[in-house]
């Protein structure tokens, strides 16, 4: 039966070459979007820069995240800098680290902090912020920089590099800081969003000409990070800030933050799951349609093979395993489209946002879809399997005598 | 090899009818008795519409009767469900067509090779040495497109006979042949059929073919249907 499948997929090779492209490219789509879906919201949701919570101007807790760990949209305000002594001062809290945003380098975000987020900070447990070699962390009282790896490679920079920051965070010409910066230090990639940011010293910002006077008394954001065991501080601090307190907003855990991003978005996720799925239907629609066409052309064929001996089971199954040998075909070949689409995509997402999506990382998608496509297509061989188990081999075979 | 003096076909009250495009019902055939002997061969002469070809499916299980009993070796095949009267069929009938009906995307042995497999099994030897017998063996890996006429009908007659069939049927085998090679095609048919053992019914509308057969008989002699049609 297989050579007979294998010979007919042959003899069809045009057509089944089309419709297993045209299986392919919804199998590859199926499989990007539910990869990129599944691995950006786990992606999003588990960064957290090595801190458990963010405090912010009051505002947006998303608008705070997004600003202080993926390094994207603008700062909802700044925080006083004794709210920054007062977190840093408070027993629970291990670690308090400010934020000062507000300029960029050619569209590339400058960060002023202190040397703790690299020195005291793991951005993933047990991983640290490290430098490329001959590279130095900045010094706080220099006008120096440490550049993330990703800008480093975009922008060319390295060691010994000088560099006039612009004022805000997108890029103007006109613009253009007196102020230059010497790059001192390239960090090793972290595939986190941080690959993504100038780091400068917090003064550096905070004094930066054409700032407002009062700018080096206050700080973007404070990336807070608690003492382990501490998760009632966690709440205590929320309270205090969020409910008691109407100046400032304390993002706590982040990665609940996020989730409620993706859990709003939720809808956006289905519409693109039911797209896909719909381009499967298709897909397998046009399995139908093109052994269907062919049936006309195929029944003298069936009838010769019925003659022979071959039993009505036979030419059903034949053509069913056709149609599901050629969503197979589709299917590896929808392999091949989702490695280039996952890999164009993981660039864009990590271009973006720094957030680095791993396309080799076990998905279950990777698994079942094959088996739902090679189902789906045996399901729509079975209309031209029937044509082909009611042909009549006498009528087929010659003209009546 | 089949006993030459048993019968290895018998057929009795075999009726067949088809609906008509008025709806009626019309008979076709209706055959009180007819019988074979092993190793025969016989030549059924008869125009076009006489139900020869119906005949010739009935006999090899493809159409299953209206009414009547169709005895193979003593088995009565015509009661047979339709997956065994396939299985019968692929072991015992060898079919000749005058259209050929070979598989075009096959090549000479796949063609025979493709037979086998619903019968016996594939036997490569064996079908390599059956188109050698009928000439080709220098053609085995040719396509029906790429064969004469004639040569195409060789490779029909060797897959027919992959099976090693007792009964080969042959529906107006030579008609799409010029004369000569309708007298070589029709003599290689004998003579296969005559070394594998097996009787041949052929059934043609040529007088030259019909000629060439020691035995042969008018079919409207066989079917009363065609007989009572002309009748009215």
């Amino acid at each position: 039966m297989g050579g007979i499948v294998v010979r007919s997929l042959r003899q069809h090779a045009l057509s089944t070459a089309v419709t297993a492209a045209s299986v392919a490219l919804a199998g590859g789509l199926l499989l990007t979007v539910w990869v990129v879906k599944t691995q950006s919201q786990a992606a999003f949701t588990g960064v957290n820069a090595g801190f458990d919570a963010v405090l912010g101007a009051r505002g947006s807790k998303l608008q705070l995240v997004l600003n202080s760990i993926f390094h994207l949209e603008a700062s909802p305000g700044n925080v006083a800098w004794q709210d920054f002594l007062d977190l840093q001062n408070n027993p629970d809290v291990e670690l308090a680290v400010p934020l000062a945003v507000g300029d960029n380098f050619h569209g590339w975000r400058i960060v002023g902090t202190t040397p703790d987020l690299f020195l005291k900070s793991e951005y993933t447990p047990g991983k640290k912020f490290e430098l490329r070699p001959g590279g130095n962390w900045f010094d706080p009282a220099r006008r120096s920089a440490v550049v993330g790896s990703f800008v480093a490679a975009k922008m060319k920079l390295k060691v010994g590099d000088k560099f006039h920051p612009f004022h805000g965070l997108i890029f103007d010409e006109q613009k253009q800081h007196a102020e230059t910066y010497v790059v001192v230090g390239v960090l090793k990639p972290s595939n986190t969003p941080a690959d993504r940011v100038i780091w400068i010293p917090l003064e550096g910002v905070q004094r930066m000409s054409g700032h407002r006077p009062d700018a080096d008394t206050e700080v973007s954001a404070v990336l807070v990070k608690l003492k382990a065991g501490s998760a009632l501080a966690g709440f205590q601090l929320d309270t205090f800030y969020n409910q008691q307190g109407s100046r400032l907003t304390l993002a706590w855990p982040i990665s609940r933050v996020m989730a409620e991003l993706f859990d709003k978005i939720g809808w956006f996720d289905r519409v693109l799951a039911l797209v896909a799925w719909l381009v499967a239907l298709v897909a397998t629609s046009s399995i139908l349609a093109s052994i269907y066409n062919s049936m006309n052309e195929r029944r003298r064929e069936l009838a010769i093979l019925r003659a022979l001996g071959a039993r009505r089971y036979l030419v059903f199954s034949v053509i069913v395993l056709e149609a599901a040998t050629i969503a197979a075909l589709g299917v590896v070949m929808g392999f091949g489209i989702y490695a280039a689409l996952i890999s164009a995509v993981s660039a864009i997402i990590r271009g973006q946002t720094g957030v680095v999506l791993d396309p080799l990382t076990f998905n279950p998608v990777l698994l079942w879809e094959p088996v739902v496509f090679i189902a789906l297509g045996a399901l729509a061989g079975i209309i031209p399997a029937i044509k082909a188990y009611r042909t009549d081999v006498a009528q087929n075979l010659t003209p009546q005598s | 090899m089949n006993n030459p003096n048993s019968n290895l076909l018998q057929i009795s009250g075999l009726q067949k009818s088809f609906v008509a495009p008025d709806g009626a019902r019309q008979g076709i055939l209706d055959v009180p008795e007819f019988s074979l002997a092993a190793g025969a061969q016989l030549a059924l002469a008869g125009e076009s519409g006489s139900g020869k070809t119906t005949f010739l499916n009935l006999i090899a299980g493809i159409l299953p009767p209206d009414a009547g009993t169709i005895r193979f070796s003593g088995a009565v095949v015509s009661d047979l469900s339709e997956p065994r009267r396939d299985c019968f069929r692929a072991q015992n009938i060898g079919y000749i067509f005058q259209t050929f009906n070979l598989l075009q995307g096959y090549t000479c042995l796949e063609n025979v090779l493709l037979g086998m497999s619903f019968g016996q099994g594939a036997d490569l030897v064996f079908a390599v040495n059956l188109l050698k017998r009928v000439g080709l063996g220098d053609r085995l890996h040719h396509r029906p497109g790429q064969l004469s006429t004639g040569q195409q009908q060789r490779v029909a007659v060797a897959r027919a006979l992959a099976n090693q069939p007792h009964l080969v049927l042959a529906d107006e085998p030579t008609g799409n042949l010029d004369r000569k090679n309708a007298r070589a095609a029709l003599a290689l048919i004998r003579g296969a059929c005559h070394e594998a053992g097996a009787a041949l019914l052929l059934v043609s509308h040529d007088s030259d073919v019909l000629g060439q057969f020691e035995t042969r008989r008018d079919f409207s002699e066989i079917n009363r249907a065609v007989t009572a049609e002309v009748a009215t």
